[in-house]
C-alpha cells in the first residue's frame, strides 16, 4: 500500500500545482488541460491500483506497468508536438509583428521629419524623400 | 501614407551585415536614370549596414531581429503593398546582380506576373559544379514543367513581380531557406501566376564571402528536394488576386 500512497501524493501535488498555476494565471488553460488530465488519471490509478490491472487485461497488455509506460510515452509525445506547434504559431506572429514595427518605424520617422522640417523652416518642405 | 497611384518601382534589397557592399550597390541603382526607389531591408545586421544604406540614399526598413532572406523579402513586399507600388524587384545587396539589368528583368513583367533574372540562360559565365548543379538542374526541370515555360535558374534571387505577385507572396510566406526562391515560385505558379525569365549576367561579389563548400553543397541538395516536395503539396493561395493588367492574358 505504501508505494500507492506515494503515487497518490505525487499526483495530488501535480494537480494542486497545476490548479494553483491556473489560478495565478501562470499557465493557460489549453496547456493546463493536459496536465490536469494526467494528474487526475494518476490520482485515480493510485487510489484504485486494481483498475490498471483490469484495463491491462481488457486491452490485452500482459504487464500492467507496460500499459502505463506506453500511455506515458504517447502523452509526452503529444505534449511535445503540441508545444512545437504552438511555438511555430508564436514565431509566425512575432515575424508579422516585426514586419509591422519596421514599416511603422519608417512611417513615424517620415512624419517626424516633416514635423521637424516644418518647425525649423517655417512650413517649408523638409526635402526628404516622399 | 497609402498612395495607390504609385508608378515608381521598388527595388528591395535584403541585407544582413553587408556593410562592405550595400552602399555601392544602392548608389549604383540610384545613379540610373530610372524611377527606382531603393528599400534596404536591414535583417538584424550588427554592423553599420543601415547607416551606410541610408547615407547612400536608400529607405531602410529595420527589422528588429534576423528573419532570413524570405522574412526580409516579405517585409519588403508588405511595405510595397502599403505604399502602393505596383512593381517590385529583388536585388542582392552584394552587387552580384547588375543594376543595369533591372530594366530588362522588369520588362519581363509585360508578359508575366513574375520575371526572373536567370544566370544560366546562355549569357555570362556563371557556373556551379557537383551536387549544387544537379539540384539546380532538377529544380529547373520540375518548375519549367509546372510553369509551362523554360526556366533555367529558379533559385535566382534576381526577380521582379507585379501587384498580383505582391498580393500572392504576402498570402503565402515561405520562411525557410530556399523557401524564398523555390517554395514561393511553386506556390505562385500553382496559384495561377505566370512566370518568365530574362537572361542576365552575374558579377563577382563586391564584398563578403561566397558560400561554396562541399558539405554546404550537399546540404543544399537535400534541402532543395525537401523544399520542393513540400512546396508541391502545399495548398494554393485563394486570395483575390488583382486582375492581370497585360493584354492577351487570361
Amino acid at each position: 500500500m505504501m508505494p500507492n500512497i506515494a503515487a497518490f501524493l505525487l499526483a495530488l501535488a501535480i494537480v494542486g500545482l497545476v490548479a494553483e498555476m491556473l489560478r495565478r494565471k501562470k499557465l493557460r488553460e489549453k496547456y493546463a488541460i493536459w496536465w490536469l488530465v494526467v494528474g487526475i488519471a494518476t490520482l485515480v490509478l493510485a487510489a484504485f491500483p486494481q483498475l490498471l490491472v483490469y484495463i491491462a487485461k481488457v486491452v490485452g497488455v500482459q504487464l500492467p506497468s507496460n500499459l502505463l509506460f506506453i500511455l506515458s510515452i504517447l502523452m509526452l509525445l503529444g505534449v511535445c508536438l503540441h508545444l512545437s506547434w504552438e511555438i511555430s504559431v508564436v514565431e509566425e506572429e512575432t515575424r508579422a509583428l516585426a514586419e509591422e514595427v519596421a514599416i511603422l518605424r519608417i512611417q513615424v520617422e517620415r512624419i517626424n521629419d516633416v514635423l521637424v522640417g516644418s518647425r525649423d523652416n517655417g512650413g517649408q518642405d523638409p526635402g526628404g524623400k516622399s | 501614407m497609402r498612395n495607390l497611384e504609385n508608378n515608381r518601382v521598388l527595388v528591395i534589397m535584403p541585407a544582413w551585415n553587408e556593410a562592405d557592399c550595400v552602399g555601392a550597390t544602392v548608389a549604383e541603382v540610384l545613379s540610373l536614370d530610372e524611377p527606382y526607389d531603393v528599400l534596404v531591408v536591414n535583417d538584424g545586421s550588427t554592423d553599420n549596414t543601415p547607416s551606410i544604406a541610408a547615407a547612400a540614399g536608400a529607405t531602410v526598413l529595420n527589422l528588429p531581429f534576423n528573419l532570413g532572406v524570405g522574412g526580409a523579402m516579405r517585409a519588403g513586399f508588405k511595405y510595397a503593398e502599403r505604399l502602393g507600388y505596383r512593381q517590385v524587384i529583388q536585388v542582392d545587396a552584394d552587387g552580384q546582380h547588375d543594376p543595369r539589368n533591372i530594366r530588362e528583368v522588369l520588362n519581363g513583367l509585360e508578359s508575366a506576373d513574375i520575371s526572373i533574372g536567370a544566370r544560366f540562360a546562355n549569357r555570362g559565365d556563371y557556373t556551379v559544379k557537383g551536387p549544387r548543379k544537379w539540384a539546380m538542374k532538377l529544380l529547373a526541370t520540375v518548375l519549367s514543367r509546372l510553369a509551362r515555360t523554360t526556366l533555367t535558374d529558379v533559385t535566382s534571387g534576381f526577380r521582379a513581380g507585379n501587384s498580383r505577385a505582391i498580393v500572392q507572396y504576402l498570402d503565402h510566406y515561405p520562411a525557410e531557406y530556399l523557401g524564398d526562391t523555390i517554395d514561393s515560385l511553386v506556390v505562385a505558379i500553382r496559384s495561377g501566376l505566370t512566370v518568365t525569365q530574362v537572361p542576365v549576367e552575374m558579377r563577382p561579389r563586391q564584398g563578403g564571402t561566397p558560400s561554396h563548400h562541399p558539405v554546404k553543397a550537399a546540404v543544399y541538395l537535400g534541402r532543395s528536394f525537401f523544399a520542393l516536395a513540400f512546396a508541391l503539396t502545399r495548398r494554393r493561395s485563394h486570395v483575390a488576386l488583382p486582375l492581370p493588367m497585360m493584354a492577351g492574358q487570361k
